[in-house]
């Protein structure tokens, strides 16, 4: 649905996007995640065929997005970041004019508007002014009018940015409903939400592809597979946290004392459990156990370690 | 075309949706009939040997709106869409840039045509309520009128090109205020300076709006005018494409 190869972008004295390639298949959610600045929004203006890129190609549902621009356009359904919109029309005139300019015609303008008005739950609101709609209900605007023309592909530029909780899970269950019909492309950098919704992640940092994988492949990628709490009560803290790095499955072992107990921070390594070893362990050597427990790496930890400044 | 015709149909809905169209036509209609009045009391006064379409569209009551009015109808017919950011969903639509230039520049023209209808009233009152004519043939409302479109052609075409450049309405009303009075107050320069060379007083009086109406309102048709304003409006509206399109190609 989407392929982009060796895609550059520069503007003035400034290389936005240097070389980047990747494929979206059909029925796919991708995720594009990366810092501010880092070139998300200008490789979706690129493929939603707002600007052309500086070097390099791109297409969309098979067709170009510099040679075939029209054509790209029609079948891609544009969400731009903080979703500008006329503030003087009413919902309903604007999903109507927007259907009628991506060429839906006659009797299925109504019919469109009003499956796009029913799925984004705004119908209690087509009437009224764009301009007086909350935050929540402009960013539904602006979904509603990506999808009326009914596009093989969605391009989502940060869907959720600036919604409460619950309007984000709203947001995001539209989504993952939307996903049966549609090829999807989202920017976020709320990582849960990407880990929620997507089935591949791409992490792109200062114009570069860091990572393009599946959430849990990105995961299994990092060095650790999460961090195991341990607290006990030993004399002798040196010699046990010696004994612990030398248990299957540990990397390493850091630890501080706060009145009598010591709470260890264990990194583990990657797809491995050896919490029961450790139990094991304690009960054998006589320590008092108080806390025990691991937590897996999340997404945001990959995202952390991929795009920090070294 | 059938875009053109959408996108035509939303910009011509803006202009009524927004309080600067109705203030823009209140004011309009104040000054007009103003002049109408001043042109109707000095027939009065003094036999004159005009008729009321020519004094109405012959004196600086008739000018001073009739150039100011362009900047404010043109002023956010780009810049509002650069600065609302509204310019991206509309040019990710599967619309051509000329498609967008065209339609825009028509809904302006469109407005500006509505803001003269009810000046035809005026002379129909003036018929009626005196037994004057108010022009001697038809031929003088025709000429009035087309040339009114003519210039208005132009002029608008140069308030787009100045709305395209910026994302600021005051700076864009300012361009455009500045290129309409260019293009107004060069054929005034034999007034300013009488010791002109006898070449560049003829040239200015060619290029005279002034001198168009004159020759127009009494109903005498020059295709040396008509060929002038088409072809600017023409060249205006490629700079307007140009610009519009350049706006790809640089910053985000």
């Amino acid at each position: 649905m989407i392929e982009v190869e060796q895609l550059t972008k520069r503007y003035a004295g400034v290389t936005a996007l240097e070389g980047i390639s990747f494929h979206v298949g059909k029925g796919e959610i991708v995720g594009f995640l990366g810092p501010n600045g880092a070139g998300k929004s200008t490789t979706m203006r690129i493929l939603a065929g707002y600007m052309p890129p500086s070097s390099g190609r791109a297409s969309v549902a098979g067709y170009d997005v510099v040679r075939e621009s029209l054509r790209a356009r029609e079948h891609v359904g544009y969400m731009p970041e903080n979703v500008p919109l006329y503030q003087e029309m009413r919902v309903v005139e604007y999903l109507r004019y927007r259907a009628a300019l991506k060429g839906v015609r006659g009797r299925k303008i109504t019919e469109r508007v009003n499956d796009v008005l029913e799925l984004c739950n705004l119908s209690d609101v087509a009437r009224k002014l764009i301009g007086t709609l909350s935050k929540g209900y402009r960013q539904r605007v602006g979904l509603a009018d990506a999808m009326v023309h009914e596009p093989d592909l969605l391009i989502l530029d940060e869907p959720t940015i600036g919604l409460d909780p619950n309007q984000i899970r709203q947001v995001r269950d539209l989504i993952r409903n939307l996903a049966r019909h549609h090829t999807i492309l989202l920017s976020s950098h709320i990582l849960s939400e990407v880990e929620l919704t997507c089935h591949r992640v791409i992490i792109i940092n200062q114009g570069k592809i860091e990572a393009l994988d599946t959430p849990q492949n990105l995961r299994h990628r990092l060095r650790t597979g999460g961090e195991i709490r341990l607290e006990i009560h030993t004399e002798t803290p040196e010699t046990a946290a010696a004994q612990i790095k030398t248990l299957a499955g540990i990397r390493s072992a850091e630890w501080q004392t706060e009145d009598d107990w010591h709470h260890f921070q264990l990194q583990v390594e990657t797809d491995t459990d050896p919490r029961e070893a450790l139990f094991a362990h304690c009960v054998k050597q006589g320590w008092k156990v108080r806390e025990l427990s691991l937590t897996r790496t999340s997404l945001e930890d990959v995202f952390v370690e991929m795009t920090q400044p070294e | 075309m059938r875009k053109c015709f959408i996108l035509l149909g939303r910009e011509l809905a803006n202009f009524f949706r927004s309080p600067l169209a109705y203030t823009v036509l209140c004011f309009f209609l104040v000054l007009t009939g103003f002049n109408f009045q001043y042109g109707v009391s000095s027939l009065n006064l003094v036999p004159l040997t005009t008729t009321i379409v020519e004094a109405f569209f012959n004196n600086i009551f008739f000018w001073f709106p009739f150039v100011l009015i362009f900047p404010l109808i043109t002023m956010r017919i780009f810049s509002e869409e650069y600065k609302l950011g509204t310019i991206e969903p509309l040019m990710t639509a599967p619309v051509r840039d000329w498609q967008v230039v065209l339609a825009k520049y028509f809904a302006a023209l469109i407005f500006f045509i509505i803001l003269w209808l009810p000046s035809l009233l005026y002379f129909v009152v003036f018929q009626t309520t005196t037994e004057f004519r108010a022009a001697e043939a038809v031929g003088s409302y025709l000429g009035a009128y087309s040339m009114l479109l003519l210039i208005g052609m132009f002029y608008t075409a140069l308030g787009c090109l100045a709305s395209a450049l910026t994302q600021n309405q005051i700076v864009a009303a300012i361009i455009g205020f500045c290129l309409t009075c260019l293009m107004f107050f060069m054929s005034l320069i034999s007034f300013i300076s009488p010791q002109i060379s006898p070449t560049l007083r003829a040239l200015t009086s060619y290029l005279s709006p002034i001198e168009h109406m004159a020759e127009f309102s009494q109903g005498i048709f020059d295709t040396r005018p008509v060929v002038y304003y088409v072809s600017l409006t023409v060249l205006a509206l490629y700079l307007t494409l140009q610009i519009f399109q350049s706006r790809r190609w640089k910053t985000a």
